[in-house]
């Protein structure tokens, strides 16, 4: 009983910070509410978000991918680049995601052979690729895309949505059956809580990590494809340092950094707070920049505040164990 | 049976010829092989680039490379812990900005006064890294990647878009930079170059004789197991963030006296950099093994291609990161390959003596556990 109220008390406590804050938000400014302004604040950081779904399963499984961000920008300059000589748009777009995908195959493939830490591997990938955005498109911004390319960025795609965010609620709702219903998703879990153990019962631990870091490329290529669509033109550097923020979501929501625990609807939750925080401090004129020191102080104290709830339970069920 | 193969493994090290067979140890293979990289990498680019060993590359290369080796020493004695600091970047921007924000009203600032201030500052920033992580027990990753994003903006609200400008510095800070302390075959040995090396040696052997050294290796190689022997875990994994942070304040210092104009953005992703040192340098991000000098010789590999690479004519500038980036893989993985060879034959040979010493706090000689999978149910198992 206790058991089951705590694996649900870390959701629990986001859902009271949402409210407070959409509460706070709501009595500073009087738009708020609108509707408009909540696919607004979605529509701004979009790409972040959808990445941060592919980022809960791989930091789920006991690793980390902190080479997204840099990934986005591959895929962006691969487009870009394909679409500067000559290709047809539609190829472009294909070619992009497969670069982005094999990006984190190849990336999946050193973690899972040579069982060198993911963090060594995917900082090495985002210096790398971003090295490769470089090379691609060096110090220019290449823009022009077709029409239809700017609309799927920019213009309602389903009611006051944009196709971005249509995607990524499909994407939560996928990924959410994906880990919290399929073995698949068990085999994530039990590999993020004991590699070794996962081994042992016959769970190809290889295969999955492979499986993930591929997908997590995938999505940031795809993220990387739509932040093309919606800036208008591409550049290099664009999305530099996007890896923190979105990994800052995901352990806010309450995602063990050593794997094993987490759900994506404490994902979901936090990147609700998150944005629903910028966009409030926002509205209260707080600067970006604190807005950013605000939220690195919630995920301290969030992660600290678990430690201190966790402390009195903890300790009972240690000497139950014990007993 | 373990007694006899002892007797014939002790006459057998006595009877050894030279002492380069004992000098030669697996932890060295890393910074010998760094070494002959770097010579190797200096040499080619002594080929493609036409008067590349000059006495200004020289210059220009220590100079450069003395922030990235301070903060890459730093960063590893936090990741030898089995711990990760992600915040030096923003510690060197706070340290560097406010440090050059006193020396600028205060234009007698003697050096001991504006070190003693970039470094004690930077002590403290590391302080509530540390015990955050050792008291809080909020995993390493988390704190600094909030406390990254806390100090960064707090300074851009303190700085309010001001900028620390040379000429309102004191002119001893600004000359720092290019004050040499003796010169040896045309190269000119600077200062600041100098004191880093100075820096670097004298933590290395703390790290290697000191009780406190090696029982930070200690922890990071077995953090349960170091508890169990009971060594104050928490009180010197905050030692180590302390240390950190004093050395990314030093390192602010530094990047104060190289640039002179100071904004509030100073030292931006110099986190990432100098855990990319450490790492071709040779320190397991999982704890427990890597030395100093490794990730000084890291620092000064990466900071070497960097400023080799602007040279040859072949390659643009934007090939940079890219390079780099293989380079840290090529690194990391030519560790494990080799490394994992070379030291299984070592263990081999020398098990009768590591049982022995791994028990106690010398971990650091011929121990496997860097290159095994760590534990991670052990830490799950709270979280």
């Amino acid at each position: 009983m206790p058991e089951a109220l705590r694996e649900r008390s870390w959701e629990l406590l986001l859902a009271v910070i949402l409210v407070g804050t959409i509460v706070y938000n709501a009595t500073q400014s009087p738009v708020y509410l609108d509707v408009d302004n909540f696919v607004n604040l979605f529509r701004l950081s979009i790409e972040k978000v959808i990445v941060a779904v592919a980022m809960t399963f791989v930091i789920i499984n006991g690793e980390i991918d902190l080479s997204v961000a840099s990934v986005m920008a591959f895929a962006a300059c691969v487009l870009a680049a394909a679409h500067e000589s000559g290709v047809p748009f539609g190829l472009a777009i294909a070619i992009a995601l497969a670069a982005a995908a094999s990006a984190g195959f190849v990336q999946g493939l050193v973690v899972a052979r040579t069982g060198i830490s993911s963090l060594v591997v995917t900082l090495a990938g985002l210096i790398g690729f971003r090295g490769a955005a470089r090379i691609l498109l060096e110090d220019r911004s290449v823009g022009e895309f077709p029409d239809w390319f700017g609309d799927l960025g920019r213009a309602d795609f389903l009611g006051p949505m944009p196709f971005a965010l249509v995607l990524f609620l499909v994407m939560l709702v996928v990924g959410g059956v994906i880990l919290h219903r399929s073995s698949f998703g068990r085999r994530v879990y039990v590999i993020g809580n004991n590699a070794d153990v996962a081994r042992f019962s016959g769970i190809d631990v290889a295969r999955v990590k492979l499986v993930l870091f591929t997908a997590s490329g995938l999505v940031a290529g795809l993220a990387g494809v739509l932040f093309a669509a919606r800036l208008g033109s591409v550049r290099a550097n664009i999305g530099e340092g996007f890896e923190l923020d979105i990994i800052t979501m995901v352990l806010l929501g309450g995602v063990s950094i050593f794997g094993g625990s987490g759900t994506l609807l404490g994902v979901a939750l936090a990147i609700c707070i998150v944005l629903n925080l910028r966009n409030g401090l926002g509205l209260a004129n707080v600067e970006a920049n604190t807005q950013t020191g605000v939220i690195g102080a919630l995920l301290i104290v969030s992660v600290l505040a678990q430690n201190l709830l966790d402390r009195l339970p903890l300790r009972r069920r240690e000497v139950e164990a014990e007993a | 049976m373990s007694t006899a193969a002892d007797v014939a493994r002790l006459d057998g090290a006595r009877n050894r010829p030279g002492r380069t067979a004992v000098w030669i140890r697996p932890e060295r293979v890393k910074e010998l092989s760094l070494l002959g990289v770097i010579v190797v990498a200096l040499l080619v680019f002594g080929f493609l680039v036409d008067d590349y060993f000059s006495g200004r590359f020289f210059n220009r290369v220590t100079t450069s490379v003395a922030i990235t080796a301070v903060l890459a020493v730093a960063q590893t004695m936090v990741i030898v812990t089995r711990n990760i600091d992600l915040s030096v970047g923003s510690i060197v921007g706070v340290t560097a900005y406010l440090t050059g924000q006193f020396a600028s009203s205060n234009p007698s600032t003697s050096p001991a006064v504006a070190i003693a201030i970039a470094v004690g500052l930077g002590a403290l920033l590391g302080a509530i890294n540390g015990v955050i992580v050792a008291y809080g027990r909020v995993p390493a990753i988390i704190t600094t990647l909030g406390t990254l994003a806390i100090y960064r903006s707090w300074l851009i609200s303190h700085g309010e878009g001001r900028t620390i400008t040379a000429d309102s510095l004191p002119s001893w800070v600004v000359d720092l930079p290019t004050r040499t302390v003796f010169t040896i075959g045309g190269l000119d040995i600077r200062v600041v170059f100098a004191v880093v090396i100075v820096v670097v040696a004298v933590l290395q052997i703390a790290m290697q004789r000191l009780r406190w050294g090696r029982r930070l290796y200690a922890i990071g190689s077995n953090p349960e197991a170091a508890a169990q022997a009971g060594l104050p875990t928490r009180r010197l994994v905050l030692g180590a963030f302390i240390a950190c942070g004093a050395l990314s304040g030093f390192a602010g210092f530094l990047f104060l006296s190289r640039f002179g104009n100071i904004t509030v953005v100073a030292g931006q992703g110099l986190e990432l950099d100098s855990v990319a040192a450490a790492v071709v340098g040779g320190v397991s991000v999982l704890g427990g093994s890597g030395t100093l000098v490794g990730a000084f010789l890291g620092a000064v590999l990466i900071d070497v291609l960097d400023q080799s690479l602007v040279r040859v004519p072949q390659v643009s500038e934007f090939w940079r990161n890219a390079i780099l980036g293989a380079l840290i893989l090529a690194a990391v993985i030519a560790d494990v390959v080799v490394g994992r060879r070379f030291r299984r034959r070592w263990s081999a040979e020398a098990r009768p003596h590591t049982k022995v010493d791994s028990s106690t706090d010398a971990p650091d000689t011929t121990k496997v556990p860097a290159l095994t999978a760590p534990e991670q149910g052990g830490e799950a198992g709270d979280a």
